[in-house]
């Protein structure tokens, strides 16, 4: 039997396969205009249309725009085209698509990021509602269902938190303002001459230089990469912190987040949406498993693996929210932290136990992790992160 | 109208083994005239499929490295300062009207011309490659929009100067940080994942013509081997290349004969301290052996 999906009677062409094909994309995440779908027409007359494999190739290079869509497109393409599709309901062909809930991610990060088949999709049909509601025009959606305990984060957190956290993050911002650029900008009070330019405007008055142009060494702003642990010790303080990481994300735009527990999830992308409620809902959607246990040297070992080598540099300071109550061995934390360091970043470990008095560092992976930190507070509060400035800006 | 297959057996005969994805790709960017954005880890061969296509078509490279604080002035166009200068003050000895002089120094004459003007003004179309972009900032980014959607470039002094061709565009990003939506949407885009084992060979054969096909093979094994070990800076294709050179002109013939010979030849492969010690003589002998 051919593998080739068949177009009913009706069906009103090429033209509108296509577009449903695209729609089809469009809902699992890839985000496509008309312009796709035109250009997705025009290429398939350059190649040999007839040859599945080769409109597979032509369709993938227009409709994917990083890797993730890339991994996705062969599935999608299954199930659109090759029979795999036409399904009433929910399943799709076997494979680990990228959940809904993460669709905007486009970075361009390894393979091995832990939150690719993450989490299950909001718009997903509900297994178990029984044949009724099957219609037939169920959509294709090419993601597994996981069904694990889910979480609203927007009940723990409230507006004003955020609006509060965002000024405290922008100061911090501030305070890691690193001032040694080592390329000059043309500048009006600067300490060189900016010849070139001096030049320049020297040809209006005949070739005589009259007014100097200074050069000067741009500030140049430290990016913050955020870490939160989200695991079930950690509860209490979540509020705190993930206030704080949706102000970071909103106050300062080179910044990049991240949440853990037993696994890692990047929410730089969710948390960016305009609407800061909105944000942390589809944030809601990664945060599987929150509350549960947490393997913090797991986490940053992928961390350290995977995101760091492309978002961590020298200019970055790492920031990681965690009590240090680890289920795994201590020696974890203590490679992974070794690897990240090597990246020429600062870490900055906050640990909420540690504003109690006569707390000790004691817990093993606490205590493994100490050697690798630039700075290590106490932070239980909105308040306490924004007295933090002060010691930041002497990192 | 030629097809993938033929572009892909012109990319052979300059020795670059294309998968059927990125002939397809570059078959589609030419077609089209729309920018191919190449995505993949250092070292798989991104920045060579420019010279390569380059050289297929027989036509001019142009290239532009991208850096941070890289602007406009140094990737479209400057003037030439320093003779508009000279000029403006032989022409006060000859006696030339202000309006003469001005028009004489904002000519194309006077126009020292950056990769990305270059690019539109070649009488051949040209391959343009705008090599990893995602080191330039984010204004650098959005400037280059304007340009890779008209292909035209406005000089305020001497107005618009239109593409007399269209560049066959590719853009090259190692992921270093994201590239905007709005980029992604104007390319083609094409993952380049390290090859599998068949493509690296053929590759490899096709690179160091005279290597045993058994020698390659188990340089082959050994590398792809080796990718999968725990390491720092994953060696690319460039770094296999240089292996196999090395082998050959050690005289190296089967990789567990000589464990110490085997293990100088590693430099070529593993470029940081830490991979060095993480590979050790035991542990390159049991790819090796795994390999063979």
């Amino acid at each position: 039997m051919s593998r080739v999906t068949r177009f009913a009677g009706r069906d009103p062409g090429a033209t509108a396969r296509m577009a449903g094909f695209m729609a089809h994309l469009r809902e699992n995440g890839l985000r496509l205009g008309v312009q796709e779908t035109e250009a997705a027409l025009t290429a398939l007359t350059y190649v040999d249309a007839a040859q599945p494999a080769e409109t597979r190739r032509a369709l993938k290079a227009i409709c994917t725009g990083c890797k993730d869509d890339a991994q996705q497109f062969d599935a999608l393409f299954d199930s659109f085209w090759m029979d795999a599709g036409r399904v009433r309901t929910k399943v799709m062909p076997k494979r680990t698509a990228p959940s809904k809930g993460d669709d905007s991610v486009h970075s361009s990060r390894n393979a091995k990021g832990e939150d690719a088949g993450g989490a299950g999709d909001a718009t997903a049909p509900e297994a178990g509602q029984g044949e009724a509601e099957n219609d037939g025009e169920g959509k294709l959606i090419a993601t597994e269902m996981r069904n694990l305990s889910r979480r609203d984060l927007r009940d723990l957190i409230q507006p004003e938190d955020i609006a509060e956290a965002e000024a405290i993050a922008r100061r911090l911002g501030l305070a890691l303002r690193d001032r040694r650029s080592r390329r000059r900008v043309a500048a009006n009070k600067g300490d060189r001459l900016h010849f070139r330019k001096t030049i320049r405007r020297s040809l209006a008055t005949g070739g005589e230089p009259i007014r100097l142009i200074q050069r000067k060494r741009p500030d140049r702003s430290r990016k913050i990469v955020a870490l939160c642990d989200v695991s079930g010790s950690m509860t209490v303080y979540a509020q705190v912190y993930l206030a704080f990481l949706a102000g970071l994300m909103r106050g300062d735009f080179t910044a990049d987040a991240y949440l853990f527990h037993t696994r890692l999830v990047r929410i730089t992308e969710a948390l960016r949406d305009k609407d800061a409620m909105r944000a942390i809902g589809r944030m809601s959607l990664m945060a599987d498993g929150f509350g549960g246990g947490s393997k913090i040297g797991e986490s940053l070992d992928t961390f350290a693996h995977t995101y760091a080598r492309k978002f961590v540099d020298g200019r970055s300071v790492v920031m990681i929210f965690s009590d240090g109550y680890d289920t795994s061995p201590p020696a974890h934390i203590d490679a992974a932290l070794a690897t990240l360091r090597k990246r020429g970043c600062r870490i900055i470990w906050l640990n909420p136990l540690k504003g109690w008095r006569d707390y000790q560092p004691v817990a093993a992976g606490m205590a493994a992790a100490l050697p690798h930190l630039d700075r290590f507070a106490a932070a239980n509060t909105l308040a306490d992160l924004a007295a933090l400035e002060m010691e930041l800006v002497t990192l | 109208m030629t097809s993938w297959t033929d572009l892909q057996s012109a990319l052979a005969a300059e020795n670059y083994v294309a998968s059927d994805d990125l002939a397809v790709s570059l078959h589609l960017a030419l077609s089209l005239q729309r920018p191919l954005l190449l995505e993949g880890a250092a070292g798989v061969g991104k920045t060579e499929v420019a010279r390569v296509l380059a050289a297929a078509q027989n036509t001019k490279l142009i290239r532009l490295q991208c850096y941070e604080g890289l602007d406009a002035a140094q990737a479209i166009y400057e003037w030439n300062y320093q003779r508009q200068l000279l000029a403006i003050r032989a022409s006060s000895e000859a006696g030339e009207t202000g309006k003469q002089v001005e028009d004489r120094i904002f000519s194309r004459e006077y126009l020292l011309e950056r990769p990305l003007l270059a690019a539109i003004t070649q009488a051949q179309a040209p391959v343009l490659l705008i090599d990893e972009i995602d080191r330039a900032d984010e204004e650098f980014e959005a400037f280059l929009l304007e340009i890779l959607a008209d292909y035209q470039i406005t000089v305020p002094e001497l107005g618009t100067i239109t593409a007399t061709t269209v560049p066959t565009v590719i853009l090259t990003s190692n992921g270093t940080r994201d590239l905007s939506d709005a980029l992604r949407r104007r390319c083609l885009f094409a993952y380049v994942d390290y090859p599998d084992r068949e493509t690296e060979l053929a590759i490899l054969q096709a690179r160091c013509a005279g290597i045993e096909t058994r020698l390659a093979e188990k340089i082959i094994g050994f590398v792809q081997t080796l990718r999968k070990e725990d390491l720092e800076k994953v060696p690319g294709i460039a770094e296999t290349l240089d292996f196999a050179a090395a082998l050959m002109g050690l005289g190296i013939a089967d990789l567990t004969a000589d464990p110490a010979a085997l293990q100088a030849t590693l430099t070529t492969l593993l470029k940081t301290q830490s991979d060095r010690a993480h590979i050790t003589t035991e542990v390159a002998q049991r790819i090796a052996g795994k390999a063979a």
